[in-house]
């Protein structure tokens, strides 16, 4: 057992940890269960949280690699009560179907939007085509993004 | 109309925007086990013996359960109504396994990696029986048997190994051929494929303080789980609830059941929560697909056009259990053939076999998928003979509102049919929308080359079913509160679809209040009226027909209080915008006053009402499809430039919705038309179980889709409605079929299209 100090979801968080024990356990373990398990093999980007704002799949990653890092996953970006302008999007635009890979989709989205205000059709498609849906056909995503993109570039963001 | 018709917001939708615990292995119980099962590494195998010995003796194992300690009673995994068309050949665990992947004994530990351990320790001594991995090879005299228990019921003939076989005669199908100008004949197959929902299959159950089993499970059918399971173990319905909380996606692989019995039965033995869910390998080993078949069509026509004859012949391989074998098959012709109303003589026939494979069962589409495959690549052919456009070919032919067929009444659920006129049918309109929207007759034939690239563009068309006739019944359940708001608790299963919403939109119109003013609750057998479930694109006709019942009586239920207020006569009045209002003096009492008064003051009664309505026929949607692809001629890699779906779902209850089904379907149907194939190896297994080697289109994979809906207005359906969930899945493969040989002149017959076949079909014809 080891005990790290990472940040998640703007909040400072020391925790045991197994070894061996992966980023997506951990995390669940702590509550944040919108990081969903499709695959554990790293191929379907369900589990994908931010480390210091980068996406990583977090099956694939140690718990150990959080330390001193900051973790996002979508309960940070935003609630019920106080929806992140992406979420609107999502909803908005009838992107969410099942829901399971909206977790991931938003902060890979999220990060896309970070670096890049007024991406294309196709940069959002690139940017997401690491992460599966199989509800959708991805049509409804891409607008979600780009209105989202939208907004955040009217100043409508945080 | 204030609500329908309106895409708003899913009811579901902030939850699942923001990462709540909502679905089934999103809840975490003290003292929960993890259970596991042992698989079978043969593809046909006896038990001669089991030793878990070793196994129990490690810390932390709670149970194992095999053959030897577990009741044995034949049932079907099927999540079909009652009684089940498929045969009941499954048992909790048998002393035979007869696919690789195949159930041999399970664990309960306290912790995963201890009851991984555990499945190691578990000594199995097989006999390895010879195996059938050839459909083909199934029924040949002399092949394993591969039911040859005495208690399996309902297999249509076990010594063959044939689980279902059908065979349907109209008219005289030799004089039709005789009497036909045209004849063509083309054979389509369609290989093992994947629902691949993003959340495996998974369930929690418990016993509850009442020591109640409780069942959360990712399912389509809750109602189904709670008969099936009661069966396989013996108990009471009373003694089971379940619950289906929101879900990762089905496609019909969560209509099966293949875990909530195993986790059930575990958790009884050792009294505390048990935990189970499929990896993502056991989804492709061990969970359902796609039934493979070989479908032969034969088509006859007269010099105009006129189609004139039509024979279907289908093998298909259910694989090791007969799951859906009947009804599936069943669905090749009766959701293909009457769109082709007018041929006066047909013959369907066909079998599904059992073999030593993975095991096959219902997915999105359900037969109608590979039946359309065949069909419409056949229908390009014969155009091709008679000199005709395809567009104008199936213009000429296709069933139109006020028509009929004589396969309505001749193929129904494992059983007969009924026969139906169809009411509602745009699909011209579809057709004509989607030419004008691909630019059919500025490309097709053209040829068009872009460096190594041809572009081409195909078409296809299709129909399915809303709910199963006479069979499918829901039941809701609409219950007032007295300030106006409702509560509306349906059986009815959203898998992600949106119906909880759809539902909530039906009963909002109904009752003249805002879809926020309807809270729904779905699929939990304790405490929400039946529904047989989500299959079938049921849901929104046959569910929203019991919503649309439940709410009218609810509606008369406030008018007669709100007619004792207002002093005018009950027939007067109406419901908007949150009120009664008189429809002759515009006189006005809000809802919150009427059931305030309902329920505490004067003559107090619950407002609440449980309506069922069965489906009464199962109008057909209707769609077009149309593919622009360009084909590498260097390499064979065939990429899809544009595809146009243009639907007929009757009245779209709430667009984005609906859009959203067809978009998701065009999408699944391009994966299994260009990507997707379960390939198996020489022992029976699957060699590529996992994402990584069975790829399903992502983001940069898929073209610009067009998803299109031409309105109608259904008789029957609830506020006109028809269904949508499935029908979007069997354009692409015809649809890219007929596009690839518009290009580059090859007709291609087996999916995938991948590069390899295109090239050498390429190179054949050179």
């Amino acid at each position: 057992m080891m005990k790290v100090y990472f940040e998640l979801n703007g909040e400072q968080k020391y925790v045991e940890i197994k070894p061996g024990e992966r980023l997506l356990d951990l995390l669940r373990r702590l509550g944040m269960k919108s990081v969903k398990e499709g695959c554990r093999t790293g191929e379907c980007g369900s589990c994908t949280v931010l480390l210091d704002g980068r996406p990583v799949r977090s099956c694939l990653t140690f718990a150990a690699k959080a330390k001193g890092h900051r973790i996002t996953t979508l309960e940070g970006l935003g609630s019920p009560e106080d929806l992140h302008p992406l979420q609107e999007a999502f909803l908005e635009t009838g992107a969410i179907q099942c829901g399971f890979c909206t977790p991931g989709m938003i902060l890979v989205a999220y990060h896309l939007l970070s670096h890049n205000p007024d991406p294309t059709p196709e940069e959002v498609r690139e940017a997401i085509s690491g992460n599966l849906c199989r509800c959708t056909g991805y049509a409804k995503i891409v607008d979600a993004v780009l209105l989202a993109a939208e907004r955040k570039r009217k100043g409508d963001w945080r | 109309m204030k609500v329908v018709g309106k895409s708003v917001r899913k009811v579901d939708g902030i939850p699942l925007a923001t990462g709540q615990p909502v679905f089934t292995l999103d809840v975490d119980l003290p003292g929960a086990a993890v259970g596991k099962v042992l698989r079978s590494p043969y593809a046909h195998a006896e038990i001669v013996r089991i030793d878990t010995k070793k196994a129990e003796e490690l810390p932390g194992v709670l149970c194992i359960l095999h053959h030897g300690n577990v009741p044995r009673t034949p049932y079907t995994t099927a999540g079909q109504g009652w009684p089940e068309p498929s045969p009941y050949d499954t048992f909790l665990f048998d002393k035979k396994v007869r696919f690789v992947g195949d159930r041999v004994a399970a664990v309960a530990a306290i912790s995963e990696e201890i009851a991984d351990e555990a499945l190691r320790l578990i000594e199995v001594e097989y006999r390895e029986l010879p195996a059938v991995l050839d459909p083909e090879e199934a029924t040949a005299p002399g092949a394993p048997v591969i039911h040859d228990e005495e208690d399996a019921r309902g297999i249509h003939d076990p010594q063959r190994n044939i689980a279902a076989a059908i065979d349907i005669r109209v008219g005289d199908i030799e004089r039709g051929f005789s009497e036909s100008d045209v004849v063509v004949e083309t054979t389509c197959e369609f290989p093992y494929v994947q629902h691949v929902p993003l959340e495996p299959h998974c369930v929690v159950a418990y016993l509850d303080e009442e020591d109640r089993l409780v069942i959360r499970s990712a399912t389509q059918v809750p109602f189904h789980v709670r008969r099936i399971v009661a069966r396989a173990l013996g108990l009471p319905l009373s003694r089971i609830r379940v619950v289906k909380p929101r879900i990762g996606g089905g496609f019909g692989t969560k209509q099966e059941i293949i875990l909530e019995d195993v986790a059930a039965a575990l958790a009884l033995r050792v009294r505390r929560p048990v935990v189970m869910k499929y990896t993502r390998a056991e989804e492709f080993t061990s969970a359902r697909t796609r039934h493979p078949m070989k479908v032969r069509v034969k088509l006859g026509a007269k010099k105009d056009g006129r189609i004139h004859a039509i024979e279907m012949d289908v093998l298909s391989n259910t694989g090791a259990y007969g799951t859906h074998s009947l009804t599936v098959l069943s669905n090749v012709g009766s959701k293909t053939l009457p769109l082709y109303n007018k041929a006066p003589h047909l013959w369907f026939h066909g079998k599904a076999v059992y073999t030593n494979l993975p095991v096959a069962g219902a997915y999105r589409g359900y037969g109608a998928t590979q039946g359309y495959f065949a069909l419409e690549v056949a229908i390009d052919e014969l155009a091709e003979k008679l000199g005709m456009d395809p567009l104008e070919l199936r213009l000429k032919n296709h069933i139109r509102a006020g028509e009929s067929s004589p396969i309505f009444e001749k193929i129904g659920e494992g059983r007969e049919g009924k026969a139906q006129v169809v009411k509602s049918c745009a699909l011209a309109e579809c057709i004509r929308e989607g030419a004008k929207r691909i630019g059919w007759y500025e490309k097709r034939g053209k040829h068009l080359w872009d460096g190594p690239w041809v572009h081409g563009v195909g078409m296809a068309v299709a129909m399915q079913g809303s709910g199963i006739t006479d069979i499918d019944m829901a039941a809701a359940t609409v219950v007032m509160n007295e300030d106006g708001t409702f509560r509306l608790l349906v059986g009815a299963t959203d898998l992600g679809t949106g119906s909880d919403t759809i539902l909530a939109q039906i009963a909002a119109e109904t009752l003249g209040v805002p879809v926020e003013a309807i809270s729904v609750y779905s699929s939990d057998t304790d405490f929400t009226p039946f529904d047989t479930g989500a299959y079938a694109s049921s849901t929104t006709y046959v569910s929203g027909g019991a919503v649309l019942r439940a709410a009218r009586e609810v509606k008369r239920r406030i008018l007669e209080v709100g007619a004792a207020i207002l002093g005018d006569p009950p027939e007067d009045l109406d419901l908007a915008e949150s009120y009664v209002v008189s429809k002759k003096t515009g006189k006005r009492v809000p809802l919150s006053e009427v059931g305030h008064r309902a329920m505490y003051v004067t003559d107090q009664k619950h407002i609440i009402a449980t309506a069922s309505f069965v489906a009464p026929e199962s109008p057909p949607p209707f769609a077009a499809f149309f593919a622009e692809v360009a084909v590498d001629t260097e390499t064979g890699i065939v990429r899809v430039v544009r595809f146009v779906g243009v639907a007929d779902c009757g009245t779209p209850i709430n667009p984005a919705l609906a859009e959203g089904q067809l978009e998701g379907a065009i999408v699944q149907g391009i994966g299994h038309t260009l990507y997707e194939e379960m390939l198996i190896s020489s022992r029976g297994g699957v060699r590529n179980p996992s994402l990584f080697d069975y790829r399903i289109p992502t983001a940069a994979d898929v073209p610009e889709i067009e998803a299109v809906l031409i309105p109608t207005d259904e008789p029957t359906g609830p506020y006109g409605a028809k269904s949508i969930g499935e029908i979007g899945i069997n354009g692409p493969a015809p649809a890219i079929a007929n596009a690839i040989y518009d290009a580059v002149g090859v007709r291609l017959y087996r999916i995938p299209f991948t590069p390899e076949r295109v090239l050498r079909a390429l190179r054949t014809r050179s």
